[in-house]
């Protein structure tokens, strides 16, 4: 197909000599390949999943380093000079050093706020909190909704009754509003703690496509043979199920984690997310919202870090979504059609 | 069909039921309502606990409260609602009637919004796969589905509610804009519109021409001091939209539907006049309202008179025509009264608002209060439906995509089918299936951005009534939030299901 064709015209509909070259083309490409080759070689192929993947990787290494971390008392210093809670002297009145037309970067790349903290260590340390989150709230979020799907899709009957009008319960109320109830009440009790509050209530949509699928399998064949050769249920939802529905829960786990950054913000610009002295990027918005019109750049640099990781996980979810997709087929190039076309005559 | 609708509700009801439950007891759980007087210095402490103790009934547990609440959301079957009173001693019913009319304001008005755009965006990258225009629009809502709703609610009252007020103080539009504009609005509709080679060439040049004179017009006619359609121009874009709606309805061929359409406009034209400086100094809300109606009766009469042998879809068009007619006139009347609104006492001509839901102490006719409402829900709106337009984009696409690969397509095509007949109604149809799911699904998600988007443009909505309650562990004022809320979802899921009924005809409501 060229780019800029007549719109919908019917495409000539292709012979059947025609469609088995063009399986035969797909089927080349697999041949001898595992599942996880395929899906690997599928992935690279999406150049903007593999483009976010180096970028999300950057933006981790640079959030990380840059100015440390703390776990529990153990404490990593980074290369980077300042400290996300010390303040300095003013330098420049606040206004951000790094200028890349010049290739200067200066003490303090973007600028400082009005106490004089420097706000590249503090929108890193936003980071760590909101990639630390992110991935927390991924983890339990799928982890819940995979068990609770599969349980309910497996057993259907009364447990999936039960289990799928809890879900239409917490599926009425919109993930913000529980979200802001609960991170009202523990988020004074850290980051860690609100990320798992909130990874129990984004489940549902989880839950739901994983019962769906789980319902369709159950009816094939090899569960039947599995079940035949007298494997107990753990066994045939562990090992012969689930595998097979890994590609719907890996790809809705990556969009659980774009929401789950932006919830998390949502929540920390409302006041109910991660709370002082302790900052995410979403607070740091929150707190230097009045002060866009005379330091915009306190405003700027946390919301393009938002987007950045949104934006990159958004990507890579789509890159999943073709690699698992058995029904994707690429459209093989004119002249390799013509290949097998001419090796099929000979 | 009632039957359904019936045990649907019940079925809702009753989750929704366990879902207040559930939310009026984490609320109250979610901090010490007494917080503050317990570390007051008055010397009528005491007195202050018991009293706020008694008006809220904290010595009852939070298990049972609940039902005291309930019983009064009960009081509502006999029109005597009570939703209890918020810790200062207000009755929440009150400051909800006050709240909620402008939040359902913003989220109907964005979610309709949201919808049509969606769907024409969706529809034309789903028929013009991998073209530039739907790689554009897929990372264009890429980009959307990323943005935090509140980074870009600053964003816009900064630059385009300010850049547009400082604008219109001195609104002319130099030539240099006209040169660089021009050239680029062509280059998009080259893209867009699906031709190529010398097509695509006289596209950007028509294109290009249109732009430049569009602007040139503007700019000569000071449009921006005096903005007007005028009778020329619902004319022209009147005789346009009735070829549009009728190309893609019914098909040009059909005469008839045609003529009815045209009919329709000829009507529009012909009351513009009476209507502008006549009787809609006379209208009130209800009395407009009532005019819709007839209109759009009036229209459908015209399209079932004429429609013959097909009546239906002919009356679909001309409703069609007729409501888009109807909708230029009125943003006409709203242009006729927007000087003296940007002039007024109140507005001091920085017309585009960007804190609340209306000018306080606005004095003037109907329209000027309608005006007033739009310009106040403009910015809101555009923050909450750049999100959901993205998700309809997505879905609509995906969705017409996988429609598009079926066999039954490639059998109408087969049996010669026009490409609008194939596209529009084997495809369009089939496509909207899932997409109703997604809309009703999404509802929650548009009212949790309107609780982010109320308080960043200032609006006393429901969001803020959520937080006040919330702030002060107050169950009362949350509920009366999740009550009007979550009757939203559910009403909305509801008609999903009817919806599918409508479009699918294997599915049969009983």
């Amino acid at each position: 197909m060229t780019r800029g064709t007549r719109p919908p015209m019917p495409e000539p509909a292709p012979s059947i000599a025609e469609e088995t070259n063009e399986n035969a083309i797909a089927l080349k490409e697999v041949e001898g390949l595992s599942q996880g080759q395929i899906v690997r070689r599928r992935f690279s192929r999406h150049r903007g999943a593999v483009i976010s993947m180096i970028a999300l990787a950057a933006i981790v290494l640079l959030a990380f380093t840059s100015v440390g971390f703390v776990i529990g008392d153990w404490k990593v210093s980074g290369w980077w000079q300042y400290d996300w809670a010390e303040a300095v002297a003013l330098e420049n009145n606040g206004l951000p050093t790094m200028d890349l037309l010049r290739f200067v970067i200066g003490n303090h790349p973007f600028g400082q706020d009005e106490i004089g903290r420097d706000i590249f260590a503090v929108v890193m340390r936003g980071t760590q909190q909101s990639l630390m989150i992110m991935v927390i709230v991924g983890f339990i979020g799928t982890f819940l909704g995979t068990v609770i799907g599969a349980i309910s899709g497996y057993y259907r009957g009364a447990v999936d009754g039960t289990l799928m009008r809890f879900t239409d319960i917490v599926i009425t109320i919109p993930v913000i509003v529980i979200g802001a109830v609960l991170g009202r009440t523990v988020g004074i009790a850290g980051a860690p703690v609100l990320a798992l509050v909130l990874g129990a209530v984004v489940w549902t949509g989880l839950a739901r496509l994983v019962r769906a699928e789980f319902l369709s399998l159950r009816e094939r064949e090899f569960v039947d043979a599995a079940r035949v050769a007298g494997a107990r249920d753990g066994r045939i939802i562990f090992r012969h199920i689930l595998p097979n529905a890994i590609g719907v829960i890996v790809v809705n786990a990556t969009l659980l984690m774009a929401a789950a950054i932006l919830i998390e913000t949502g929540l920390s610009f409302l006041g109910y997310g991660v709370q002082s002295p302790d900052t995410s990027l979403g607070k740091i918005v929150s707190e230097n919202q009045v002060a866009f019109s005379t330091r915009p750049w306190l405003f700027w640099w946390p919301g393009f870090f938002i987007i950045a990781i949104a934006l990159c996980v958004n990507f890579i979810g789509d890159g999943l979504r073709d690699a698992f997709d058995p029904r994707q087929k690429r459209m093989p190039s004119l002249r390799a059609l013509a290949k097998v076309k001419q090796g099929g005559s000979e | 069909m009632t039957s359904f609708v019936v045990r649907r509700l019940i079925a809702s009801l009753v989750i929704f039921l366990a879902a207040t439950y559930i939310m009026y007891v984490l609320t109250a759980l979610s901090g010490d309502p007494l917080a503050d007087l317990r570390t007051s210095t008055s010397p009528q402490k005491a007195q202050l606990i018991a009293s706020r103790t008694a008006l809220l009934h904290l010595d009852v547990p939070v298990y049972l409260r609940y039902f005291i609440w309930l019983g009064g959301v009960g009081k509502c079957f006999i029109g005597q609602c009570d939703l209890g009173v918020t810790i200062q001693n207000q009755p929440v019913t009150v400051l909800l009637a006050q709240a909620a009319s402008s939040t359902l304001q913003l989220v109907t008005f964005a979610s309709l919004t949201a919808i049509v755009l969606g769907l024409i965006v969706g529809i034309t990258t789903a028929l013009r796969q991998y073209s530039s225009y739907d790689y554009g629009v897929t990372f264009i809502s890429f980009l959307f589905f990323s943005l935090p709703i509140f980074w870009v609610a600053v964003l816009l009252k900064q630059y385009l509610a300010i850049g547009f007020n400082d604008f219109l103080s001195s609104p002319d539009i130099p030539w240099w804009f006209v040169a660089v504009a021009s050239p680029i609005a062509a280059l998009l509709w080259a893209a867009i519109l699906p031709f190529s080679g010398r097509n695509r060439l006289w596209t950007f040049l028509i294109a290009l021409g249109a732009t430049a004179g569009m602007l040139t017009y503007l700019k000569l006619t000071n449009w921006f001091t005096y903005p007007h359609i005028g009778v020329v121009g619902l004319l022209i874009t009147g005789t346009a939209i009735a070829f549009g709606v009728t190309g893609i309805s019914n098909g040009l061929r059909n005469r008839r539907a045609l003529t009815a359409s045209l009919i329709v406009v000829g009507i529009g034209v012909a009351i513009y006049f009476p209507f502008l400086y006549g009787f809609s100094f006379y209208l009130q809300p209800w009395s407009f309202a009532l005019l819709a109606v007839v209109t759009l009766a009036a229209a459908f009469f015209i399209g079932w008179r004429m429609g013959k042998p097909d009546r239906a879809p002919v009356a679909r068009t001309t409703v069609i025509v007729a409501f888009v007619m109807g909708l230029l006139i009125t943003i006409d009347r709203l242009m006729y009264v927007w000087d003296d609104y940007s002039a007024s006492e109140r507005v001091k001509g920085r017309p585009i608002a960007t804190i609340g839901a209306m000018t306080p102490g606005l004095e003037g006719s109907m329209w000027v209060h309608m005006l007033d409402t739009f310009t106040h829900l403009l910015l809101p709106t555009i923050a909450l439906i750049l999100i959901s337009f993205a998700t309809y984009t997505r879905y609509s696409r995906a969705s017409l995509l996988e429609v598009m690969n079926h066999d039954y397509i490639r059998t109408a095509r087969a049996k010669g089918l026009t490409e609008r007949t194939v596209v529009v109604r084997h495809g369009f149809r089939n496509a909207l299936i899932p997409i109703a799911t997604i809309v009703a699904f999404d509802i929650g998600g548009i009212i949790g951005g309107a609780v982010i988007t109320e308080r960043v443009f200032g609006w006393k909505g429901m969001g803020a009534l959520f937080q006040y309650g919330l702030d002060n562990v107050d169950p009362n004022p949350v509920m009366a939030f999740f009550v009007v809320t979550g009757s939203l979802a559910i009403l909305f899921n509801l008609i999903a299901d009817i919806v599918y009924a409508g479009l699918d005809p294997r599915i049969r409501l009983s």
